[in-house]
């Protein structure tokens, strides 16, 4: 991960983010942007709510039949002249890539933005075989050549400023003249488009990901505002694509439908620019697009999910409006989450990929506000599946012995009226004392988290029960 | 094992179901057969003219530009006014699709017009659109041996030809149209679906337009 | 004739209960004000929304079991706070999946619990007896309350009645405070920095009071105000609705 930061130190990564100042600054504009976006979006169409209910069934139809959709997707992908293949995990999807790198005599690759490779870490894979890849889409261009990993889904360099991707660029572009100004983003995307126009048209391989793979037609779709996964795809000899299983929906009309969802809730568009459908190779007598055309499936722990209580994450279309309305996002950005995928959607994604011992933190690095729910396209219930790996972990005895503790004393109070009303009763009069004509605490015994950044108002005096009772009332 | 049928069975386990299950297939042989319509947004249900209206206020709101000429012969002289409007060089490239090869090119001695996909080289394709889609204001190309698809994105400007009768308000027609004209299940090699200029706002998060693909996306609508 | 007065339990909350016993009475007066014969049934404590959160759903369980059988046998139950009444009405019924008669008995309940501002406008459909507050309040939008039972229009509504109160809205009243329970304490850095984005907001409205319908987001947001020497009172909906404003707000020194 990015840095070397890991799930398991959450709460130091989260420390470092808050205290990054402009970090802070550019992911405070995700309000103004992807947010209210979202909003008009979602405002201006009438049908929306209703979408959001066909989109869901569409996935639940779906992944109740996934084996027979895919089958049935291989089928079309043959029949249109491509390959397919199938990989159990993130090695296996490396080595298929690889090899038909190899087979391709590929040096050169260039890829569009796809958080599946970012997932089976294509990128160090292909590099330690002697394989150059190229991030072409913009955002994933900047981060790579500053060596980091995405920190949101949809807008993987949003951490970074035009002032640091004027010096990368500087940096790497060797043939960048020193005058050249780059003080605005019109002239870093100027600089950007020329070098990597260079990179598309001498590629050996492009590798895309998929927003969906049509059953119906074997046809693979990405949806992209640049264009630089259609260069990526239509200009080498070999297209690759790499698709998670979950990928997959029955028809045309099911991609339409889905599509009318994934920008509006991911920047607020009503449509992304490039909707792209790709099926099999070229053509006899086409004057373009690729020779060779694979597409490669991957499980890697999904089908695990299936029939689980995770198995609506399934549904999932990455289009980042959960991590966009994350409280918790909001203010550490996506880096804290030490994982591929961050925000909510991640954290209930990511113990499936990575194991729950290797994801201390993340479903409980939450409020359980609910936002992400009420504005997913797909209406995965997200807080319930962060409730549920909290209750795997205390299952587990994964909980920290220090709250696990808490628990069980709480549990025995409550449990135990009248013992819990003098508890209570000698607590609440305690701190009211403590506090005085106060009203609040500034310091409080055990409570150090609470008092190290806000007070603690004191409590009246006598508990409710105890006040009613004194006025003879049941 | 392959993994093909490791993941199969592995689905087909955390399913608890079969393969060969007689209901399920039917129900997935239905849906790929019938391809029902899911929930189609009221805004493009118009009649034609309104339908057509919509579409170029849609693609504006996208920042492509629209001009409508009345007739096909009206395209050469409407992509000339173009280039001398925007300081090009007189030079568009093309496929040989019969709907722009068959134009009166000649009336615009001025115009260099070349054919076949791109390279790169080209500041100006044209290309002629199978539909267009009301609802978004998006244009529907297809590729095919007169319709390379380099052409979409190479060149730095993009004109594209709508046929006004074939602008939908949806994409469900779009692809009903596609079925009648291809067959069920069968697309063309590639169907690229364009809604506005290319774009990025990768960098804090300002838009920008021209990312990868055209700076600039001219929509024609004839008739 | 009359009809009989509905028997209505009240759950104070075990938060009312310690820290602001006031809530409860005034909820207590908002419902007999309103015709209802109000009881608090004794040996009440937590709902267990802290032990079904942090994922030990036996502890919640047996929580739940208690409340079950302590509630069930009134005619409606009001609760002061969205997200114990959320713990109720939508988690208990899945807390007994698979086991139908503590299902049933669980989704008894649910059916007869109300947040209280929602009880008083969805249910009983009544104005509250007029009172007066001087001044200007904004009020956010509690998570649970909001998002698992709706509360949104009601409180406002309710508010609306009050004389001399002005409403002054939040850029974003359905913005997390930060709370979330255990999440406060267990990642308070996170948990100050998304209060600091609410207080902020707060403080853009100009109003004098901040208003909510959920203790645990109050005791939060008013900590936070009372740490930056914020003259901004933090009160529940009841108290104000209730008219019982006298004794000093959320956090605020006795006089």
């Amino acid at each position: 991960m990015s840095g070397g930061l890991t799930s398991l130190s959450f709460p130091k990564n989260a420390h470092a983010a808050l205290a990054n100042p402009p970090l802070l600054k550019a992911i405070a504009h995700i309000e103004e942007t992807l947010v209210s976006g979202r909003r008009r979006a979602a405002e201006a169409l009438p049908e929306f709510e209703a979408l959001r209910d066909a989109g869901r069934d569409i996935k639940a139809h779906t992944l109740a039949h996934l084996d027979l959709y895919l089958e049935a997707f291989e089928r079309k992908v043959v029949e249109a002249g491509g390959f397919v293949h199938w990989a159990a995990d993130a090695a296996d999807a490396n080595r298929i890539i690889l090899d038909i790198c190899q087979k391709a005599g590929a040096r050169r690759v260039t890829k569009g933005k796809s958080m599946i490779t970012e997932e089976v870490g294509l990128n160090a894979y292909l590099q330690a075989n002697g394989i150059a890849p190229v991030e072409t889409d913009l955002g994933e261009y900047i981060i790579q050549l500053r060596g980091e990993t995405p920190s949101h889904i949809i807008a993987p360099a949003v951490h970074v400023n035009k002032e640091q991707v004027a010096a990368d660029f500087r940096r790497v572009h060797t043939d960048l003249d020193p005058k050249r100004n780059l003080d605005e983003p019109t002239s870093l995307l100027a600089e950007a488009r020329g070098v990597l126009r260079e990179r598309f048209l001498s590629a050996d391989v492009g590798i895309t990901g998929a927003n969906f793979l049509v059953a119906e037609t074997g046809s693979t779709v990405i949806v992209t505002n640049e264009g630089n996964g259609d260069l990526t795809q239509i200009l080498p000899k070999t297209h690759i694509v790499l698709a998670s299983i979950e990928k997959v929906v029955p028809t045309l009309e099911d991609v339409a439908t889905i599509m009318r969802l994934l920008a509006r809730s991911a920047t607020g568009q009503e449509m992304s620019v490039y909707t792209t459908f790709s099926t099999g190779p070229r053509r006899a007598g086409d004057p373009d697009g690729p020779e060779a055309f694979h597409v490669v499936l991957l499980d890697n722990g999904r089908s695990a999910m299936l029939g689980s209580e995770f198995e609506d994450m399934l549904r999932c279309i990455r289009c980042g409006a959960c991590i966009n309305h994350c409280p918790v996002y909001r203010s550490v950005g996506g880096h804290a989450y030490g994982s591929v995928y961050p925000g909510p959607m991640g954290s209930v994604l990511t113990p499936s990929l990575q194991g729950l011992e290797k994801s201390a933190h993340l479903a409980n690095a939450s409020t359980l506000c609910g936002r992400c729910e009420s504005v997913c396209p797909m209406r995965i219930p997200l807080p319930k599946m962060l409730r549920h790996w909290r209750e795997k972990e205390f299952e587990r005895h994964l909980t920290p012995k220090k709250a696990r503790f808490g628990l069980a004393a709480w549990r025995f109070l409550a449990a135990r009226p009248r013992l819990y009303g003098l508890a209570t009763r000698l607590g609440a009069w305690g701190l009211a004392r403590l506090a005085g004509r106060d009203g609040a605490l500034r310091q409080v015994p055990l409570a150090g988290g609470w008092t190290r950044w806000r007070d603690l108002p004191a409590p009246e005096g006598g508990t409710f029960r105890t006040e009613w009772a004194k006025r003879g009332r049941k | 094992m392959s993994s093909r049928d490791a993941i199969l069975g592995r689905i087909r386990r955390s399913l608890g179901a079969s393969g060969s299950d007689a209901p399920r297939l039917a129900a997935v042989r239905h849906r790929l057969a019938e391809t029902p319509v899911n929930v189609v947004p009221a805004r493009g249900q118009l009649p034609s003219a309104e339908r057509i209206d919509l579409f170029v206020r849609k693609a504006g709101e996208v920042f492509a530009t629209v001009v409508r000429l009345g007739g096909r012969d009206d395209i050469p002289a409407a992509v000339a006014a173009y280039l001398r409007d925007r300081n090009l060089p007189q030079a568009i490239r093309r496929g040989d699709d019969r709907r722009l090869a068959d134009l009166p090119w000649e009336r615009e001695a001025q115009l260099a017009v070349t054919t076949g996909p791109s390279d790169g080289s080209d500041l100006v394709g044209l290309s002629h659109a199978d539909a267009g889609v009301a609802e978004t204001g998006t244009v529907v190309l297809t590729s095919g041996p007169d319709n390379p698809t380099t052409i979409n994105f190479l060149p730095d400007h993009h004109i594209v030809v709508v046929d006004a009768s074939t602008v939908a308000g949806d994409y469900e027609t779009v692809w009903a149209d596609l079925r009648r004209r291809f067959g069920a299940g069968v697309m063309p090699r590639t169907v690229n679906l364009v809604t506005g200029p290319s774009r990025s706002a990768d960098i804090e998060e300002t838009l920008l337009l021209g990312a990868h693909g055209p700076r600039s996306l001219h929509i024609l609508v004839v008739g | 004739m009359t009809t009989p007065k509905p028997r209505v339990a009240l759950f104070v909350t075990c938060l009312v209960d310690f820290f602001r016993p006031t809530v409860g009475f005034s909820a207590v007066k908002l419902l007999e004000d309103a015709g209802c014969e109000v009881s608090v049934p004794a040996g009440q404590t937590c709902c267990g929304q802290p032990a079904y959160n942090s994922g030990d759903r036996a502890g919640a369980r047996a929580l739940a079991e208690q409340v079950i059988a302590l509630f069930e046998g009134f005619d409606q139950v009001v609760v002061p706070s969205g997200s114990c009444a959320g713990m109720i009405k939508t988690h208990y019924p899945d807390l007994f999946s698979g086991e139908p008669n503590w299902r049933l008995r669980a989704e008894a309940l649910a059916d007869k619990t109300h947040e209280l501002t929602s009880f008083l406008v969805d249910v009983l459909g009544v104005a509250p007896l007029p009172v007066t507050f001087e001044g200007t309040a904004t009020y956010h939008d509690s998570c649970s309350g909001l998002r698992e039972l709706g509360v949104k229009d009601q409180p406002r509504r309710l508010l609306s009645a009050v004389d001399g109160l002005t409403i002054k809205e939040m850029h974003d009243p359905e913005a997390c405070c930060g709370f979330g329970g255990a999440f406060c304490v267990k990642y308070d850095e996170i948990s100050n920095a998304i209060v600091d984005r609410k207080v902020a907001d707060v403080r853009t409205t100009g109003a004098e009071l901040l208003l909510a319908g959920d203790l645990g987001c109050l005791l939060n947001i008013a900590g936070k105000l009372k740490r930056e020497g914020s003259s901004v009172e933090v009160r529940h909906v009841a108290e104000v609705l209730a008219g019982m404003t006298n004794g000093p707000a959320i956090g605020e020194t006795r006089k």
